[in-house]
C-alpha cells in the first residue's frame, strides 16, 4: 500500500507524515505522531474520547481520515494549555473532581471548549446538549457539568 | 484503497467511473469510516468531494434554497434563512449524532446511506426536496424520495454523485417540522421518525399536507391518507386522530433491537400528531 | 442509632479535605498513559480471531495460509497454551475462556491470534485462518437454559450443593441457601404477602478504555506485560500460571486506567499476548476493539427471581423467601450466591430465606460489575417492599425503617452486625426536602435501599523518606477514580506533614510485595490501613533518628504536626526537629528512613445506602425522564468528600441505565447484536439532572479513622428506586428491567384494555 503524503497544521505546528490512505487521523495521531491524548473508546463516533478541531469545526478523530486533513488547521488536547498555564476548563475540571478515571477528559475539554467559544453563556440543557457526544462512565456527569459552568462563568468575568 | 481529493466534480465523476473495484464518495464520512472500521467495507478508493467548487455553500435564489454535496449539518443550523424557512428540515439534519458528528455529517450522505430510519431525509421528503445528480452522461434532477430503494440501497448509478440538494420556495403560510422517537435525548438511531409540511390559507385552514415517516418500513415512506386527513381542517381533535390512525395504517416496521411492531406502529402516529401541531403552529396556526 | 462513637470526635487536620488530585494536570493535558497509550520499540500489533458461533466444536484450525503471509510473525491457538492447571477448575476455566479449545461457547469466543507487522497485516492474516466448526444447539437465555431439553454446554457439571449429587449433567452449577427461622411458619403469620417474578437484562460496566496490554517475553523467560488493570498483581499470578512462567519473571506495570468497575479484574487477552511475544520474541500489543469488549470481555449476569414477603398490617416482616437465578455466561461461577446473600441484607427478618441458583449459558464469562450481584437481588427485594408497602397502605419509608436491621441484627447472610447505617440513610431520606418536593403531571418517586459487604484483602505500604524530607508512598492498588488522592491525604495526616510533600506512587509488580485488586471497595480503605500502619512505622524510625540526633532513649521521643518532640521536660530540652532535618541527617544516623506495612485487611465494614428517584413519563411513548435524583450513603469517614460524591454519583449514573435502557440483545442464532455504544445505550450527559449526594458517617470499628467502602453499594439501590418511581407514574408494577420504552408503553396500553 503506498502512502499519502500530508501537510499540515496541528496545534499551530507545522507538521508532515506519510499514512495509510484508509488510516483514521485517530491512529495517525496516536500512532504515527505519539500524540495519545485523544482517545479511541469506540472508534465509531459513539463516545467522544477522539475529539479534536478541524479548522475550528469539533469532530471525532476516528471518523476522519488522516488524508483529509491535508492543509487543515488541527487542535488536539496537547495544545489546549498555552505553555505551564492551563486553560480554565482544565484548572476547572481538577479543582471541581470532574474526572475519576479519566479517560474521557480530554474529549471532554475540547467538546466543551468548542462550546464555549461559541456560546459563552450557556444554560444547563445547553452543556448537557453539547457534551451528550462525550460518554463518561465514572462521574454521571454532575461534576463535569459544574466544572463547565464554573468556567462559563469565570471567563466571561475575565 | 487509494485516496483521491480531485478539485472539480467532472474529475470526481471519472475516477468513480473507472474504478473497477469498490468505489465510495467521502464528504463527511461518518458513515463510511464506521462500516471500514467494523470491516464491512472495504474500499478500494475513496474520492473524497470536499475540494470541489461549491460543495459546502448553501445558496438562496428566488426558486428556494440549494445545498452543496458537503455542508455539515452544523452550517445548516448556523444559516439563518434556512433554518426560518425549513426548521423542520434543518431540525432533522441536526439530529443526526453528536456535536462532533454535526461537524461532518451531510444531508446528502445521510441520504445516499440509505437508512429507513435516516434523520435528514424524512423532512426532505416531505419538502418535495429534489436532488441533483452528476453522473458520466451529465446531470439529472430527481425526488428525494426517489434516492433511497431498500435498506443500505439507493437508485444511483455508478460514476453518479449526488453534488446537492434543492429545496422548493417557501410559500406563504407554511412550515414544517420533524420529530423522532429515541430512548435517550441524544446518540441514537430514530426508532421512529415523523416529518409534516404544512401550507396554511390565510385563516388558519391546511390547504396543503405532506406526511413522511421512518422507521416504520424498508424505506421512508410518504404517507398520502395521513396529509388527506390533514388538508381542509385547522388540525382540530378529529383531524389529528386520523391523522394518527392514517399513520399507524401505513407502517410496516420489524422487530429488532431498537424496537419493536407494536412500539413502533402506535408512536408513528403519536409522533406524526405531535409534528403536525408544531408545524401548524409555526406555520402561524392560531 | 449510635451515631457518637468516638471515632466521630476524630480531629483530623487534613482528612475530610479536598485538595487537588496528584494525577489530575497528567489527565488534562493527555500526557497520562492508558493501556493503549504504551508502545514498544519494535512492537507487533494483534489481533484475535474469533468465533461467530453461540456454540460449536471447533474440528480443525489451519492457520498455513496466515502463517505465509508476509509480516505476520506468531500465530496462536490453543495448542500454544497447554493445560498447566492441573485440576485447578476455575483456572482452567480461565485458559479456556482466554483462549477456547475443543468447543466455542460463545459469540466472541477466541480461537486463534495473530502478531504481525502491523494492524493491516494481522487483519489479512485472521482472514486467511480456517476454521471448521460443527455447531451445536446453544442457548443463551437462563430460565431456558435450566430446562431439561436445553443444550448442556458443559458435560462435567453437575450440581454441587444438591443431596445426592445428580449423575447427569446440567447447566445449574450450583445452589445454595442462605437465611434462618422458619418461613413458613412466617407466612403464615403475615396479613399480606406479595409474590413476583422478576427479570433483569444483562449488562456491560461500559469503561470508555477498552482493555489493552503491551507484553513482552524474552526467550530467557524473563517477561513484562504494561497493562490497564484493576489488579496487576492477580493479572501476573494468574498469566504467570497459565503460560508456566516464574512469578517473579514476569514484571507488570498497571498504566493508568480507563475505568473498570470490576471488569478489568479478569484476564482475557492478556496470555494470548505474552504468548504471541514468547512465540515471535518481540513486544506485542494487544488492544481491544469497542465491539470485542461487548462480545468478549465479562459483562454482569441476567437475571430471574421469585420474590416473596409477607407483612402484618403493623408492617412487621414476617417473612422473606427468595430464589435467584444468575447466570455465570459459559463457565461455572458464583453469582447468585452473591445475590442471595445480599438480597435481603437491609433488614432485620425473623424468618428469611433466600436460595442461589447458578445458571451457565451461551454468552460471554461474566465478571464482577460494581457490587457484583447485588442490584439485580435488591431490585426484587425493594420492589416487593413497596408493594407490600402499598398493600398494608403504610408508607414506603415507614415500613423499611421499622425493619431496618441494626447493631446486633442477625444478617440474613449469616455475621451479627456491628454499627451500620441503613437506619441513618433511611431517616435522612425521610426528612430529606427531595420527599417532600411536589411532583408534576406524569411523575413519580421511588425510593429503594442497597447493601454492599466490602472487602478487605492483601495489602501493603511502602512509605520512603527522601533526603529533602518529603515522602513517596509506594501502593499496590490501582487508582480508579482518584485513591491517590486519599492515600496522600492519609499519609500525610499521619506524618503531619502537607498534603503537597506526599507522592502516592502505584508501584509495579517487582517493587512492592503481592496486593489484591482495587474490588470490592476496599482500595481506600484497605490500602488506607496499609498507609497508615506504614506511616506509623515510619515515625518510630523518625523518632528513634531524632533520638539519635539527641543522644536520648528512643521512648523519649513524640511524634506531633510533623516533628519529633523530646516528650516531656525530664527527656530534655530541645527544639522540634522536623521531617526535612532528621531526613537530612539520614546518613549520619542510620542510613534512608522508610516505614513499611504488610497486612490482610479485616473488618471493611459493611455499607448502605438509600436512594430517591422522582421520573416523568410519556404515556404515549413509555419514553421516561429522571428528574431528580438522591444519594444518602455511609461512607464511615470520607477521606475526600468529592471523591466519595463522584462515587455516589457514578454508581447512581449506572444504575439508572441498567434501570432504563442498557441491555445485551442476542439474537436466535445467538449472536450479540448491539455490541457498541450505538445501541448498548449508556446514559448520556443530556439524560441524567444532577445527582444530589448526602455522606452520613457512622464509623467503621475496624478502621483507625472509621472508613468504609465506598465506591459500590451506589449501584445496588438505583433499579429499584427507578422501578419504584417508574410504577408510581405509571401505575402498574414493572418487573423486568431495564424498563425500556417499549416495555413501560407495553405495560401502559395492557392496562387501559
Amino acid at each position: 500500500m503506498s502512502g499519502v503524503h500530508v501537510t499540515t497544521t496541528i496545534n499551530g505546528d507545522a507538521v508532515e507524515f506519510v499514512c495509510n490512505a484508509d488510516e483514521p487521523l485517530l491512529d495517525v495521531l496516536r500512532n504515527r505522531l505519539g500524540m495519545t491524548g485523544a482517545k479511541e473508546g469506540c472508534g465509531t463516533g459513539d463516545c467522544g474520547a477522539c475529539s479534536v478541531t478541524i479548522n475550528g469545526r469539533l469532530v471525532c478523530s476516528c471518523l476522519v481520515l488522516g488524508a483529509e486533513i491535508q492543509g487543515a488547521k488541527v487542535g488536539t488536547i496537547e495544545g489546549m494549555a498555552k505553555g505551564d498555564k492551563l486553560h480554565p476548563l482544565q484548572q476547572n475540571f481538577i479543582s471541581h473532581a470532574a474526572l475519576q478515571c479519566g479517560i474521557c477528559t480530554p474529549g471532554f475539554l475540547i467538546a466543551a471548549k468548542a462550546l464555549l467559544d461559541k456560546n459563552p453563556d450557556p444554560s444547563e440543557e445547553e452543556i448537557r446538549f453539547g457534551l451528550a457526544g462525550n460518554l463518561c462512565r465514572c462521574t454521571g456527569y454532575d461534576k463535569i457539568v459544574r466544572a463547565v459552568q464554573a468556567t462559563a462563568k469565570e471567563m466571561r468575568g475575565a | 484503497m487509494r485516496y483521491e481529493a480531485p478539485e472539480t466534480l467532472k474529475s470526481a465523476v471519472t475516477m468513480l467511473a473507472k474504478e473497477k473495484g469498490l468505489a465510495f464518495v467521502l464528504a463527511g464520512g461518518t458513515d463510511l469510516l464506521v462500516k471500514m472500521k467494523g470491516g464491512f467495507l472495504e474500499p478500494d478508493l475513496v474520492v473524497d468531494i470536499k475540494r470541489i467548487k461549491g460543495v459546502f455553500d448553501i445558496t438562496k435564489s428566488a426558486t428556494g434554497f440549494k445545498i452543496g454535496a458537503a455542508v455539515p449539518g452544523v452550517a445548516l443550523g448556523e444559516h439563518a434563512a434556512l433554518v426560518k424557512a425549513w426548521p423542520g428540515i434543518v431540525e432533522g439534519a441536526n439530529l443526526i449524532g453528536s456535536k462532533q458528528v454535526q461537524g461532518r455529517c451531510t444531508m446528502v450522505g445521510n441520504l445516499c446511506n440509505g437508512s429507513p430510519a435516516a434523520d435528514g431525509v424524512p423532512a426532505l421528503i416531505a419538502a418535495n426536496a429534489k436532488v441533483v445528480i452528476s453522473g458520466p452522461k451529465g446531470k439529472r434532477t430527481i425526488p428525494v424520495e426517489q434516492v433511497p430503494v431498500s435498506p443500505g440501497r439507493i437508485s444511483l448509478k455508478k460514476g453518479e454523485i449526488i453534488e446537492a440538494i434543492l429545496l422548493p420556495k417557501r410559500p406563504a403560510n407554511s412550515s414544517d417540522a420533524y420529530l423522532r422517537f429515541i430512548p435517550r435525548t441524544e446518540m441514537d438511531i430514530a426508532v421512529v421518525s415523523a416529518a409534516v409540511n404544512l401550507t396554511l390559507d390565510g385563516k388558519g385552514t391546511i390547504k396543503d399536507a405532506r406526511v413522511v415517516l421512518g422507521a416504520v418500513a424498508p424505506t421512508i415512506i410518504v404517507v398520502p391518507a395521513a396529509a388527506k386527513a390533514l388538508i381542509g381542517s385547522k388540525l382540530d381533535a378529529a383531524a389529528l386522530a386520523k391523522l394518527a390512525a392514517a399513520c399507524s395504517a401505513a407502517c410496516k416496521p420489524i422487530d429488532d433491537k431498537r424496537g419493536t411492531i407494536e412500539f413502533r406502529t402506535k408512536v408513528a402516529g403519536v409522533l406524526a400528531r405531535r409534528a403536525a401541531e408544531i408545524a401548524y403552529k409555526r406555520a402561524g396556526g392560531k | 442509632m449510635p451515631l457518637d462513637t468516638n471515632f466521630t470526635n476524630q480531629k483530623f487536620k487534613q482528612v475530610g479535605t479536598r485538595p487537588l488530585r496528584p494525577d489530575g494536570v497528567d489527565k488534562v493535558t493527555g500526557r497520562a498513559k492508558y493501556g493503549a497509550d504504551y508502545n514498544a520499540p519494535g512492537q507487533l500489533i494483534a489481533l484475535v480471531l474469533r468465533s461467530p458461533h453461540a456454540h460449536a466444536r471447533i474440528k480443525k484450525i489451519d492457520t498455513s495460509k496466515a502463517e505465509k503471509l508476509a509480516g505476520v510473525k506468531a500465530i496462536i491457538t490453543s495448542a500454544d497454551l497447554p493445560d498447566l492447571t492441573a485440576g485447578d477448575r476455575g483456572m482452567r476455566d480461565m485458559l479456556e475462556n482466554c483462549m477456547a479449545r475443543k468447543k466455542v461457547l460463545y459469540d466472541g469466543h477466541a480461537v486463534a491470534a495473530v502478531a504481525a507487522i502491523d494492524q493491516t497485516t494481522a487483519r489479512k492474516a485472521l482472514k486467511l485462518i480456517q476454521v471448521d466448526y460443527e455447531i451445536l444447539p446453544h442457548v443463551t437465555d437462563l430460565d431456558e437454559a435450566l430446562k431439561p431439553s436445553a443444550p448442556v454446554i458443559h458435560n462435567d457439571i453437575f450440581t454441587e450443593g444438591v443431596e445426592p449429587k445428580p449423575t447427569k449433567p446440567s447447566n445449574n452449577n450450583k445452589r445454595a441457601s442462605f437465611g434462618h427461622g422458619d418461613i413458613e411458619q412466617g407466612f403464615k403469620d403475615a396479613d399480606v404477602i406479595v409474590e413476583h417474578t422478576y427479570k433483569t437484562e444483562q449488562t456491560h460496566q461500559g469503561y470508555i478504555e477498552p482493555h489493552a496490554c503491551v507484553a513482552n517475553v524474552s526467550p530467557d523467560g524473563q517477561g513484562e506485560l504494561w497493562v490497564c488493570t484493576q489488579g496487576h498483581f492477580v493479572y501476573r499470578n494468574q498469566c504467570a500460571a497459565l503460560l508456566g512462567m516464574d512469578i517473579s519473571k514476569l514484571r507488570v506495570t498497571a498504566s493508568e486506567i480507563g475505568g473498570g468497575f470490576g471488569g478489568k479484574t479478569h484476564i482475557w487477552t492478556e496470555p494470548l499476548a505474552l504468548a504471541l511475544s514468547r512465540k515471535a520474541n518481540r513486544p506485542v500489543k494487544l488492544t481491544m476493539s469497542r465491539e470485542e469488549v461487548f462480545r468478549c470481555s465479562g459483562p454482569t449476569s441476567s437475571t430471574s427471581i421469585d420474590m416473596k414477603i409477607g407483612a402484618k398490617r403493623d408492617g412487621t416482616i414476617t417473612a422473606a423467601h427468595g430464589v435467584l437465578r444468575y447466570h455465570g455466561g459459559a463457565f461455572p461461577a458464583t453469582w447468585a450466591e452473591f445475590g442471595a446473600m445480599t438480597a435481603f441484607a437491609c433488614y432485620d427478618l425473623k424468618n428469611v430465606k433466600s436460595e442461589s441458583i447458578e445458571v451457565i449459558v451461551n454468552r460471554p464469562k461474566t465478571a464482577a460489575y460494581r457490587a457484583p450481584s447485588a442490584p439485580m437481588a435488591a431490585f426484587a427485594v425493594e420492589s416487593a417492599i413497596d408493594e407490600l408497602a402499598k398493600k398494608i397502605g403504610m408508607d414506603a419509608v415507614e415500613l423499611r425503617i421499622r425493619n431496618a436491621a441494626k447493631q446486633g441484627t442477625k444478617s440474613s447472610y449469616g455475621p451479627v452486625y456491628g454499627p451500620i447505617g441503613i437506619g441513618a440513610t433511611l431517616e435522612a431520606a425521610k426528612n430529606h426536602a427531595h420527599m417532600k418536593a411536589p411532583l408534576g403531571k406524569n411523575q413519580g418517586r421511588g425510593m429503594a435501599c442497597g447493601f454492599w459487604f466490602n472487602f478487605g484483602g492483601q495489602t501493603c505500604c511502602d512509605i520512603n523518606v527522601t533526603p529533602d524530607g518529603t515522602v513517596t508512598v509506594a501502593v499496590g492498588t490501582i487508582d480508579v477514580g482518584g485513591s491517590r488522592a486519599s492515600i496522600g491525604l492519609m499519609a500525610a495526616e499521619e506524618l503531619g506533614l502537607p498534603y503537597e510533600n506526599v507522592r502516592v506512587v502505584i508501584a509495579d509488580t517487582s517493587s512492592l510485595g503481592h496486593n489484591d485488586m482495587t474490588d470490592g471497595s476496599r482500595g481506600t480503605f484497605s490500602t488506607g490501613l496499609a498507609t497508615i500502619a506504614a506511616a506509623r512505622n515510619c515515625i518510630k524510625v523518625l523518632c528513634a533518628r531524632a533520638a539519635k540526633m539527641w543522644d536520648i532513649p528512643e521512648d523519649a521521643v513524640v511524634w506531633e504536626d510533623g516533628h519529633a518532640k523530646p516528650a516531656g521536660t525530664n527527656a530534655g530540652n530541645f527544639p522540634p526537629l522536623s521531617i526535612k532535618e532528621i531526613a537530612a541527617a539520614a546518613g549520619n544516623t542510620g542510613g534512608p528512613i522508610a516505614g513499611h506495612n504488610e497486612l490482610v485487611a479485616d473488618g471493611a465494614g459493611v455499607s448502605f445506602a438509600t436512594h430517591i428517584c422522582d421520573i416523568e413519563v410519556d404515556p404515549e411513548t413509555g419514553r421516561s425522564t429522571v428528574k431528580r435524583y438522591t444519594v444518602i450513603q455511609d461512607a464511615g469517614k470520607a477521606i475526600h468528600p468529592s471523591y466519595v460524591e463522584g462515587q455516589y454519583q457514578g454508581g447512581a449514573a449506572q444504575g439508572i441505565g441498567w434501570a432504563l435502557n442498557e441491555e445485551y440483545i442476542y439474537g436466535k442464532d445467538g449472536r450479540l447484536q448491539n455490541a457498541g455504544f450505538l445501541d448498548y445505550r449508556i446514559p448520556v450527559c443530556s439524560d441524567l439532572p444532577f445527582i444530589d449526594t448526602m455522606i452520613l458517617e457512622i464509623p467503621n470499628p475496624n478502621h483507625p479513622y472509621g472508613v468504609r467502602g465506598v465506591g459500590e453499594t451506589s449501584i445496588v439501590p438505583p433499579l429499584a428506586a427507578v422501578a419504584n418511581a417508574m410504577s408510581n407514574a405509571v401505575g402498574i408494577r414493572m418487573t423486568h428491567i431495564p424498563m425500556s420504552p417499549p416495555r413501560v408503553l407495553k405495560a401502559i396500553s395492557a392496562r387501559k384494555h
